[in-house]
């Protein structure tokens, strides 16, 4: 049609049909995108309340010292000790063991879980028969340098095991029922999932803040987010750390001890030959046995009572009639 | 195989390659990490790289040598590195090939025309020279890698695609890595790759730098592109896709031929040949920018860096804020050979080293520097990848022994990038009243630097706290009430007035339970004010051990602004810099 025409019926009605079109297009959009209240705050995530219990019946209150130097021979006659590596790892069960991988550092320096721990301990759960090992933690160094410097990843592979670095996804929210501290916190559970079996490995470390790092310190390792705000009340969350994390079984490494510049240490200067490898099922009562050979008496780590008062372990590990057991 | 189909799969292969070199620039023993490739290879083969920092430092650093690969290959051949290596001259060629798609054969010609603008880019070579060579004290500034091809290639590949790949979820190795400005990199990178649209090879045809040096070490070269007499009918095909518009119809222009060979292959009379006789039809064997033109970019280059240091950023004025990676030369010594090509951005494994942007100065633009905040954890003391890395020493090769201070060092103590400050009015244990520590339990060294005093300040209660009856291990409060659970996290002391103080354990609303039992002769009388104290732990730098890692900076839960931070202050590149006896 040329300008010059004069509007015909059918071409008026085809431009009114199209101009209803139009309209009620731009109307219905619009309706439907109509907001009246404006955004809300912050979104409300829900949180999973605590994490699965992996202790096991019938092992409660376990716990063996085993005295020597080499800590591959330490390891098995600690576990011995308390009954065998078959009486945590069954056939098909699936592994997790959490390490302390903190800081870019290498074997040496003691500030991370000794690589030959890690590798004789996925060794011996793979010998029980489990399915699969994994082995993680969510350090303060960049999490590939932790995993390479310390020894640890390389380790964990040479014996079949998984590795799983942090990555956004593979944290959840999770709350502890109770808990003032951990509430809708993000916690590295990714690495939990089909998991049966929970064991935590640290070193004997070291705190100034808490006064010392060593098996429920290391939990700190499952947090994400801003955890660093924790400091400020450091000795309640380790306390709501050893309720929310029930593991099947803690091995505290003090074949070296950090007695000095804890955490990250950084000298041999700051290391001392304590020769003492701790494993057990209560890791309030491993750790203030490891205390000792820190130089600190349970009454020292305020964090080890807090957590005895919220029913996680017993501080006088005396009362569990520890093996001791020695190469 | 055609001559066109192998200088295309050249191409194809030398992007790739770079590519390729690009993305395994990270650290790690890999196969698609760093484990040995050689990633520098393309800044190594670049002549102005070699000749500006030859001009600026009067040496030709370790892999640099290979430039003069490139040289004798384009002495003998011309301009075939810019044909057939240079990967960003490849992707000029494919942008520009997209823009011509369809285009009739007279626009084509037209597009193909050789310009007297084209000289403009022996002026900026000569304005960079010249800025390399005649700063003060004789070491010049590395400005030319701003434009250089591959420097600019891959510093936008480095900061800007690969990050940009990351966050698309495109092979990230963990959390994607950060780069401060990436935009303006790649607004660069991705505005030379457009301009092609308007003319084919725009930047190389008129900026290029590297471009102008190869053409005028291509003078002579051997073998030539040219005309023979006989065959040509004058039809002016073989301008149809000339790359470098360098005219092969007329007197042909040979520093601006690139040696694409399409002249070659679109001559339909076999007029054009690669021979050792000059073209029948006459050669331009020199860029004629005018030598008023030249003389002109020579003294403005000259002018630069004595011009962009009037300010005072490398005496008197140098920025605090500008830490510069473990390894980096004095500030003057490292500018004249910092190529900004992003490789110590790139395989710094902590991500902390970011492109400078210009809030560091114009000379500093897209330098390396350190940002605590953006980084995965600070500098790690123990790594020293990035002068291992940096193709002109710009960041000096350590060996781990030299950083940490130990052997032969020893007597030295441990490298300093920088010294760490507490901001007392920010630190929770300085200024709120809150215990934290993050930062000294962080500090890497041994001994740490970081150091705490502990204090037991008074506890600021709403209303004032009365003994009722105390023994023991316990007192009651006659007067005032306890927040439920506040005081028992083991930081909190009852102060007895004989200045003894004993740790609450628990409390109640209106009792208080204690670790240790009250001496009898201590027991507070009942009525009397009660003090709670706090354990506050307040952290002291000690400059003699603060190497400036940043460690701290990058752990403090004062998230915005730190409540410590690094500057360069102290820092062992600069003896001026020095802060404490």
């Amino acid at each position: 049609m040329r300008p010059a025409d004069p509007l015909n019926r059918r071409e008026f009605l085809r431009r009114a049909a199209g101009a209803g079109l139009g309209i009620t297009l731009a109307g219905g959009l619009s309706g439907l995108a109509f907001d009246p209240e404006g955004p809300a705050g912050l979104p409300r995530e829900e949180a999973k309340t605590g994490l699965p219990d992996f202790s096991l019946p019938g092992t409660a209150g376990r716990l063996a010292i085993a005295r020597g130097a080499e800590r591959r021979e330490t390891l098995g006659l600690a576990l011995r000790a308390l009954g065998g590596i078959e009486s945590f790892v069954r056939p098909g069960d699936r592994v997790l063991i959490k390490v302390n991988a903190a800081f870019a550092s290498p074997p040496i320096l003691s500030a991370t879980t000794h690589p030959d721990l890690v590798f004789e301990l996925v060794r011996l759960c793979f010998a029980a028969g489990a399915a699969a090992v994994v082995v993680t933690d969510n350090p303060i160094n960049d999490p590939a340098s932790c995993f390479a410097l310390s020894g640890i990843g390389p380790a964990a592979r040479r014996a079949g095991a998984a590795l799983v670095l942090p990555s956004e996804g593979l944290f959840t929210p999770v709350s502890l029922a109770g808990g003032s501290l951990i509430r809708n916190w993000p916690v590295l559970t990714g690495p939990l999932a089909g998991v049966t079996r929970l064991i935590g490995v640290a070193p004997v470390k070291d705190h100034h803040r808490s006064g010392a790092s060593l098996t429920l310190k290391n939990w700190y390792g499952l947090l994400g987010g801003r955890r660093n705000l924790f400091h400020q009340d450091v000795h309640r969350l380790i306390a709501e750390l050893a309720v929310l994390v029930r593991p099947t079984l803690v091995v505290l490494d003090g074949t070296t001890a950090m007695m000095t510049n804890g955490p990250t240490g950084g000298s041999l200067s700051d290391l001392r030959e304590t020769r003492t490898l701790i494993a057990g099922t209560d890791p309030v009562a491993v750790d203030a046995c490891g205390a000792e050979l820190l130089g600190k008496r349970p009454g020292d780590l305020p964090f080890l009572g807090a957590a005895e008062r919220a029913g996680a372990g017993t501080v006088d590990f005396r009362r569990l009639a520890p093996a001791e057991v020695s190469t | 195989m055609s001559l066109i189909t192998a200088r295309r799969a050249s191409q194809v292969f030398f992007t790739a390659l770079f590519l390729w070199f690009c993305a395994a620039a990270t650290l790690g023993e890999r196969f698609t990490e760093l484990s040995g490739w050689p990633v520098n290879l393309f800044l190594e083969l670049d002549p102005l790289v070699a000749l500006a920092t030859l001009l600026s430092t009067h040496s030709l650093y370790r892999g640099l040598l290979w430039a003069l690969l490139t040289v004798c290959v384009t002495i003998l051949l011309g301009r075939v590195f810019c044909g057939w290596v240079c990967p960003f001259g490849a992707m000029h060629q494919f942008v520009g090939w997209l823009g011509m798609r369809g285009r009739s054969l007279p626009a084509r010609l037209e597009k193909n025309r050789f310009l007297p603008a084209q000289n403009l880019k022996v002026l900026v070579l000569a304005f960079f020279l010249a800025a390399a060579a005649l700063g003060p004290a004789g070491g010049g500034s590395l400005w030319a890698g701003l434009l250089d091809p591959i420097c600019l290639a891959q510093r936008s590949v480095n900061l800007a695609l690969l990050p940009f790949l990351e966050r698309l979820g495109v092979a990230a190795r963990g959390e994607p890595r950060l780069a401060q400005g990436a935009l303006a990199i790649a607004a660069v990178f991705l505005a030379a790759l457009l301009l092609n649209l308007h003319r084919p090879r725009f930047f190389c045809r008129f900026l290029c730098p590297l471009g102008a040096l190869l053409g005028l070490i291509g003078r002579f070269a051997l073998l030539r592109i040219g005309r023979t007499a006989e065959a040509c009918s004058g039809c002016g095909l073989c301008e149809r896709a000339c790359e470098g518009a360098c005219a092969p119809t007329g007197r042909i222009r040979t520093p601006e031929c690139v040696v694409c060979l399409n002249c070659l292959a679109d001559c339909r009379h076999g007029a054009i040949a690669l021979a050792t006789r000059p073209s029948a039809g006459g050669e331009i064997p020199l860029p004629d920018p005018g030598r008023r033109a030249v003389l002109a970019a020579l003294v403005s280059g000259a002018a630069l860096v004595p011009l962009g240091r009037v300010g005072g950023s490398t005496g008197a004025a140098w920025s605090p804020s500008l830490v510069r990676p473990p390894g980096a030369l004095a500030e003057e010594e490292f500018l004249a050979r910092c190529i900004r090509c992003g490789q110590c951005m790139r395989v710094c494994p902590t991500n902390v080293i970011q492109p400078a942007g210009l809030e560091e100065g114009f000379e500093a633009l897209w330098t390396p520097k350190l940002d605590f905040r953006a980084g995965r954890s600070g500098c790690q003391h123990t790594c020293i990848a990035c002068g291992h890395l940096c193709p002109t020493a710009a960041i000096r090769p350590l060996r781990l022994e030299e950083r940490l201070g130990t052997a032969e060092f020893a007597g030295r103590g441990p490298l300093r990038i920088g010294c760490a400050f507490v901001d007392r009015g920010r630190c929770l244990p300085w200024a709120m009243d809150r215990p934290c520590i993050v930062c000294q339990e962080n500090c890497p060294v041994s001994p740490k630097a970081i150091f705490t005093r502990a204090v037991y300040p008074p506890v600021r209660m709403e209303e004032p706290l009365r003994v009722g009856e105390a023994g023991g291990e316990r007192i009651g409060l006659a007067a005032g009430r306890l927040e439920a659970g506040r005081f028992a996290t083991g930081d909190y002391f009852v102060q007895l007035a004989s200045g003894r103080r004993i740790r609450i354990r628990g409390h109640g609303e209106r009792e208080i339970e204690l670790s240790a039992a009250i001496p009898d002769t201590e027991l507070p009388a009942a009525g009397s004010a009660l003090e709670i104290a706090i354990r506050l732990q307040q952290p002291y730098v000690d400059p003699r051990r603060c190497i400036g890692c940043g460690v701290c900076e990058h752990e403090c839960p004062v998230l915005g602004k730190r409540a410590i931070r690094v500057t360069a202050e102290n820092e062992s590149r600069h003896p001026r810099h020095r802060m404490t006896l």
